[in-house]
């Protein structure tokens, strides 16, 4: 009797213990999620509804920062600079997404392959730009494609045709995605080629007894199963793709192609800084911010149906 | 594609099982083929720059872009001489920047991880959907009201502005918490709690070692995503000195378009930036787990 008396308090008290313990756990990171993410959001949607006003009117009146309701949001959609620029952040993610994942996709199917040579030193050099900062990729790349010190360049002058020049018109899209290409690939081939070594053999062993071809296994098995990690690789190459600024903006200096708000993150850049228009910079982030996240749950809803509701 | 479709006959699928010895070694070569020239677009821009960082600015625009230079000693001096040794401070502020915020975002991210995946408390499904959403958001567009509220705490161009964002990462939180699912036992929790171990000494030293594989590639990755920075320390810094390789490079860059000899620093800082990088990333590569990544969307 007393032993089922005695036993209620402790109880009580380890489940109060293990709700202090993972509260301490998480205290680092609750702070800072606040102080960084969610304080930096909700500063961002105050100020984009706020702008400044003339108050008083007439030659002396003075500008102030008031509510302004949806002004700011307003001048966000009906921004021509601001659609330009979304316009050609498709072009760009039109040609960087699909050929990111479609060469790591294929590089990672490739390795997974019997019988490849030389699998370790291709895997580790296609990795190799991973390490590079896309700052220094840029720069890399924009010395290749300069007509004066690109390696083509040099051949087609002796050759005695004139150089093709890639910064310039049509060309800057796929000259800009190749960098963006070129440093994501080794990343994403990696993703999906551990996952394919994470598929145990018997599974598609069987079917190479019985004489499937490695084409076949690799698109009616191999693929299918990867098909989570692909959803991971395109989500985050379509998130890399919105919040592209590093590479345009390096790539400045040497072309005349790219304007100074070539890309949205470069415009809402301008706004804030150039232009001291703070409020519709926030205006401008708050949409791009809102839109990923939009666009990478429907992603998400999407593959997930498929990949998830076929097993 | 007929193998498949078709259905043959025993006796012929068996020879074709047979067979695969010489005929996929052969089958074989594509794939090689197709692999080396992966390799080998990935390699001639970096190539490149290590071709080009030998050679003196008249030999940059003149000679044949991959026959080496000579003024690769020179173009060293250069490099360190340039703004009183900027170089090195830029370099040692990467380092600053990547080592710091690398390891404690590993230990902010590790503890989140293990709460969230080894205790049941109110609020945490709340909890896990605001670090879901945390990865999703394109933590850049935050870099404006980050610097704003920076600012107003007086906090914008120091050290800290640049090192205390990078602190939080959802998706290194999201990683931990995979790991710790997969890899640290409630039983073995249990039992060391029986034993008398509080949930302190239950995190030190019964999860923490068994998460060390997952915690080497949360440092890896928020390292490499630290010193790849450029927009948060763009905003942030004004003083020259304080900045990152990334955006040193690229003032060097954006001055150089008037002076070529400028274009010979961008090149040779380049170079040098990204030999320990690649090296580290080679030496290391075997403890990344970046199968955790993959796994990460069923967990």
């Amino acid at each position: 009797m007393s032993a089922v008396t005695d036993t209620p308090p402790p109880a009580y008290r380890r489940a109060r213990r293990r709700w202090a313990a993972p509260a301490l756990f998480l205290l680092p990171a609750a702070l800072l999620f606040v102080a960084f993410l969610a304080i930096p959001i909700c500063y961002a949607l105050y100020l984009s509804f706020r702008g400044m006003r003339m108050a008083g009117g007439g030659p002396f009146g003075v500008r102030q920062e008031t509510w302004v309701g949806l002004d700011n949001y307003a001048a966000v959609f009906t921004d021509p600079e601001l659609l330009a620029g979304l316009g050609r952040l498709a072009i760009y993610g039109a040609i960087a997404v699909p050929l990111t994942l479609g060469l790591a996709l294929t590089f990672a199917l490739l390795l997974d392959l019997p019988r490849v040579r030389g699998a370790r030193f291709s895997r580790t050099a296609i990795f190799i730009p991973y390490a590079v900062p896309g700052v220094v990729a840029t720069l890399l790349w924009g010395f290749l494609y300069l007509p004066s010190t690109s390696p083509a360049g040099w051949i087609l002058e002796r050759v005695g045709l004139g150089g093709i020049d890639v910064l310039h018109g049509p060309m800057i899209f796929p000259s800009v995605a190749n960098i963006a290409i070129w440093g994501g690939v080794g990343f994403n081939m990696i993703i999906l080629y551990t996952s394919l070594r994470g598929i145990p053999v018997d599974v598609y062993e069987a079917a190479r007894l019985d004489g499937a071809s490695e084409w076949d296994i690799a698109y009616r098995i191999k693929i299918p199963l990867v098909a989570p990690a692909l959803t991971l690789t395109g989500l985050f190459a379509l998130i890399g793709t919105l919040q592209v600024y590093g590479e345009p903006t390096t790539l400045r200096p040497m072309t005349s192609a790219i304007s100074q708000t070539w890309v949205p993150l470069m415009l809402i850049y301008r706004d804030a800084f150039t232009r001291d228009n703070l409020s519709l910079a926030a205006a401008s982030s708050v949409v791009l911010a809102l839109g990923t996240l939009v666009v990478s749950v429907i992603l998400l809803r999407v593959t997930q149906k498929r990949s998830f509701g076929e097993s | 594609m007929s193998t498949v479709t078709t259905p043959r006959p025993v006796g012929t699928r068996r020879l074709v099982g047979e067979r695969p010895g010489p005929a996929s070694r052969r089958g074989a070569v594509l794939p090689t083929v197709v692999l080396f020239l992966g390799a080998l677009y990935c390699l001639v821009p970096v190539a490149w720059v290590l071709v080009a960082s030998t050679k003196s600015s008249s030999e940059l625009f003149s000679t044949f872009t991959f026959l080496p230079g000579t003024g690769l000693l020179e173009n060293l001096r250069d490099l360190f001489a340039y703004g009183d040794g900027q170089y090195v401070q830029w370099a040692l502020n990467s380092v600053l920047f990547a080592g710091v915020g690398a390891v404690a975002c590993t230990v902010v991210s590790t503890m989140a991880g293990y709460a969230l995946a080894k205790y049941d408390f109110p609020g945490r499904q709340v909890a896990f959907y605001a670090i879901l959403g945390g990865v999703l958001l394109p933590g850049i567009t935050l870099a404006i009201p980050q610097y704003l509220l920076m600012s107003k705490v007086g906090l914008a161009g120091t050290y800290w502005s640049v090192l205390l964002p990078c602190l939080i990462s959802p998706f290194g939180i999201f990683l931990a918490r995979v790991y710790a699912m997969s890899a640290v036992p409630t039983e073995t929790m249990e039992a060391a709690r029986i034993d008398g171990a509080n949930d302190a000494r239950v995190f030190v030293s019964v999860a923490l070692p068994m998460m060390v594989p997952g915690m080497v590639t949360i440092f890896l990755l928020q390292f490499v995503g630290i010193w790849n920075n450029f927009l948060l320390p763009f905003i942030m810094l004004s003083d020259e000195r304080m900045y990152p390789l990334t955006v040193g490079l690229y003032t060097l860059l954006s001055k150089g378009s008037g002076t070529p000899s400028l274009y010979t620093l961008a090149i040779i800082g380049s170079a040098v930036a990204i030999i320990p990088l690649v090296a580290m990333m080679l030496v290391l590569q075997r403890y990344w787990r970046l199968d955790l990544i993959s796994g990460g969307l069923k967990g």
